[in-house]
């Protein structure tokens, strides 16, 4: 499984690969989205639940402060996720279906993922986790690979202008050990660069896994008992929490985990923070997910009964 | 006369029902049968007020329908079977109703070890999974001597999840491979000392050839060994590759930046070092891998889930399973537990099969 982690659209000619299973075309090639109704817009109707917000711009129970916003009829602000996870699957099968290269499949998902990022901002949502590249990936043909780590360093340089526009904060998790010294350097530049920015947060996980996060976790732990800094039966979950890659934001624990494609496994995506969470199952490909089906499994969450096995129903 | 009628018209539909489930067994055995099968038994709660009982009563049909299943699923060929049965947070419910399910607990593992119980017709072996120190002493005692009891059972596993959360049996695997570490740690400075050499790391040594290293993470368990072998990547100090009477030098980076993992292979002519000064204290402490976690984990008894299956709906995890499930399918019937039959079980290894298919044709794909 592999998703499109690119913010940019833009491919340039000169990049082109010469592997013969990933033809990447410049736009014109990717045959025109099928006409589709319009998804309906976030907009206020007669039965609309309207949000004013105080003067400071708090809504009881929600997350960051948003400006005046109207949600779509049905979805309660106090029972809004704080942080959504997503996994992207689909990219290539729906490149397949419609007989187009894998790339065009990757650039779709590149238009999902940007008008996902962007509800996610209007919605007032606080954290926006994102599995881009799974440890598993590494495996991949090394053309495809090498491809995507192309990609994304072209997207995040490309898309820093939106990020800084939109005050959106990114942050990369994973074993960046694997990653080339050029995109290591961008990701830390990009991060410090945008670090002060307060709106949405959005994680990416690259050559990323739930049992990667709770080992390194785990070491970093064992060097404190090596040092003599605590003891083995001092270890507990708050220790174990801390020093997981999540230790970048202020909500780790994903309320919602969205799969796209029908897939229903969790892929060592998030596996501490996910004990909880709420999972949502799609049946869209990623490239077909838009504010319809986000809207409808923001629904779907908040008609869930959450009782963290303890308080009766 | 006519009590005599029915029973017999139930034997016979009861027989009827037994071979029609045994033939749809044969028929799913052509594909591939789950060799372990997980359940988060949910709904018992739910189903008691559905049909006006008392709460305590949902938990005992809760037990029955895990004993229908149970033989379901061991008569399909299922080896192993979990059940989460009692979580670390469901202490916070009632004391009544914890107190209710503890006496429940202790009723049926009593039964369970009778003589003509499911567990000799099924030859079950019964593991406790979970912080067993949580639980009143007569039912860890209880618990305790099941297990004892069950140890030479080879032909099933029943894993019964009580007192447990993943949270907890990550942090106990966590606990225990710090110490099993420090212990190591303490171990090569004795031997150090005592052997009087004060230079060089011995891990994984081998005094005839090479040894690779399992590098950090779950796909590194993967690579092949030159990959791992050819992994070499300079660190603050110096890091020489050094060939000298067939001893090769390799400095393996781990998944953390400042972690190494040294490999050194000897030759019986004697040790050649090639690792900075610098570095010689960090890399003689050797680093905690996944399959250190693994192997302390309480589920380490049993391989991975092939399906989780949650009844009453609810789509979320609830602290079970974690590290294991990261790539077993979930169903989520909308059963309540005590409703779950022989269809739910059918639909969820029908699922598991097109999923193994899929997997297996995205494999000859790569």
């Amino acid at each position: 499984m592999l998703f499109s982690l690119s913010l940019s659209l833009s491919i340039s000619p000169t990049t082109l690969t010469s592997s013969p299973r990933f033809k990447f075309h410049s736009c014109p090639h990717v045959l025109p989205p099928t006409p589709k109704p319009p998804p309906p817009r976030l907009r206020a109707s007669s039965q609309a639940h309207h949000v004013i917000l105080h003067d400071n711009g708090t809504v009881a129970g929600a997350g960051a402060p948003v400006e005046e916003n109207i949600l779509p009829a049905g979805l309660r602000p106090e029972s809004m996720p704080r942080h959504v996870a997503l996994v992207m699957d689909g990219n290539r099968r729906w490149a397949r279906i419609r007989g187009l290269p894998v790339g065009s499949g990757y650039e779709a998902g590149v238009r999902s993922l940007r008008s996902v990022v962007e509800l996610c901002c209007k919605l007032g949502i606080r954290v926006l986790s994102v599995f881009a590249f799974s440890s598993e990936n590494w495996f991949r043909p090394q053309a495809e690979v090498e491809f995507l780590m192309e990609l994304f360093e072209r997207g995040m340089r490309d898309e820093m202008g939106s990020l800084l526009r939109e005050n959106i904060r990114i942050s990369v998790i994973g074993d960046s050990s694997k990653l080339s010294r050029s995109l290591q350097e961008l990701i830390t530049r990009t991060e410090e660069t945008t670090k002060t920015n307060c709106g949405l947060q959005l994680i990416v996980a690259v050559s990323y896994s739930g049992q990667y996060d709770i080992v390194q976790a785990c070491q970093k732990i064992a060097l404190k008992v090596k040092d003599g800094l605590i003891e083995p039966n001092d270890i507990n979950e708050s220790l174990i929490k801390e020093e997981l890659e999540t230790n970048c934001t202020e909500f780790p624990y994903p309320d919602l985990l969205i799969r796209t494609s029908g897939e229903l496994r969790i892929s060592n995506f998030l596996l501490w923070q996910l004990a909880y969470t709420e999972l949502f199952f799609a049946q869209s490909l990623w490239p077909d997910f838009g504010e319809v089906e986000f809207l409808e499994a923001l629904q779907a969450f908040q008609q869930r009964q959450r009782r963290y096995g303890g308080r009766d129903f | 006369m006519e009590k005599d009628r029915g029973d017999s018209a139930n034997q016979f539909f009861g027989g009827l029902g037994s071979f029609l489930r045994k033939c749809l067994f044969r028929i799913l055995s052509m594909g591939p049968i789950p060799n372990h099968i997980a359940f988060i038994m949910d709904g018992n709660r739910r189903y008691a007020k559905k049909q006006g009982m008392e709460e305590g009563a949902g938990h005992k049909a809760g037990f029955l329908a895990l004993m229908k299943i149970l033989c379901y699923c061991y008569e399909l060929g299922v080896k192993y079977l979990t059940v989460y049965a009692f979580s670390i947070e469901n202490f916070k419910r009632k004391p009544e109703e914890v107190q209710c399910l503890m006496d429940l607990m202790l009723e049926k593992i009593g039964e369970l070890l009778k003589e003509e119980s499911v567990v000799n017709q099924y030859g079950i072996r019964l593991y406790f999974i979970g912080n067993l120190k949580l639980l009143s002493e007569p039912v860890r005692v209880a618990a305790e001597k099941a297990m004892a009891a069950t140890a030479k059972n080879t032909k099933t596993v029943l894993l019964i999840c009580v007192a447990y959360t993943s949270y907890d049996e990550i942090v106990h695997a966590v606990q225990e491979s710090c110490k099993d570490k420090r212990n190591e740690i303490e171990a090569l400075y004795a031997s150090k000392v005592s052997n009087g050499v004060t230079e060089g790391v011995e891990e994984g040594e081998n005094i005839n050839g090479t040894i690779e290293h399992d590098v950090q993470g779950s796909c590194e368990s993967s690579l092949s060994k030159s990959q791992a072998l050819n992994t070499t990547r300079a660190c603050n100090g110096v890091i020489r590759v050094e060939k000298k009477k067939g001893v090769i030098l390799h400095a393996v980076q781990g998944s953390c930046e400042d972690k190494w993992d040294e490999v050194m292979s000897r030759t019986s002519n004697g040790v050649t070092e090639g690792v900075a000064d610098s570095k010689k204290k960090q890399w003689m402490h050797p680093t905690i891998k996944l399959v250190d976690i693994e192997k302390n984990m309480y589920m380490g008894v049993a391989p991975d889930p092939d399906i989780l299956i949650r009844t009453s709906g609810e789509n979320r995890l609830s602290n079970f399973l974690l590290w294991q499930t990261t790539n077993c399918p979930l169903c989520s019937p909308s059963a309540l537990w005590p409703e779950i039959g022989l269809w739910h079980l059918i639909w969820a290894v029908l699922n598991f099969q097109q999923s193994r298919y899929y997997f297996e044709k995205k494999r000859k794909q790569l």
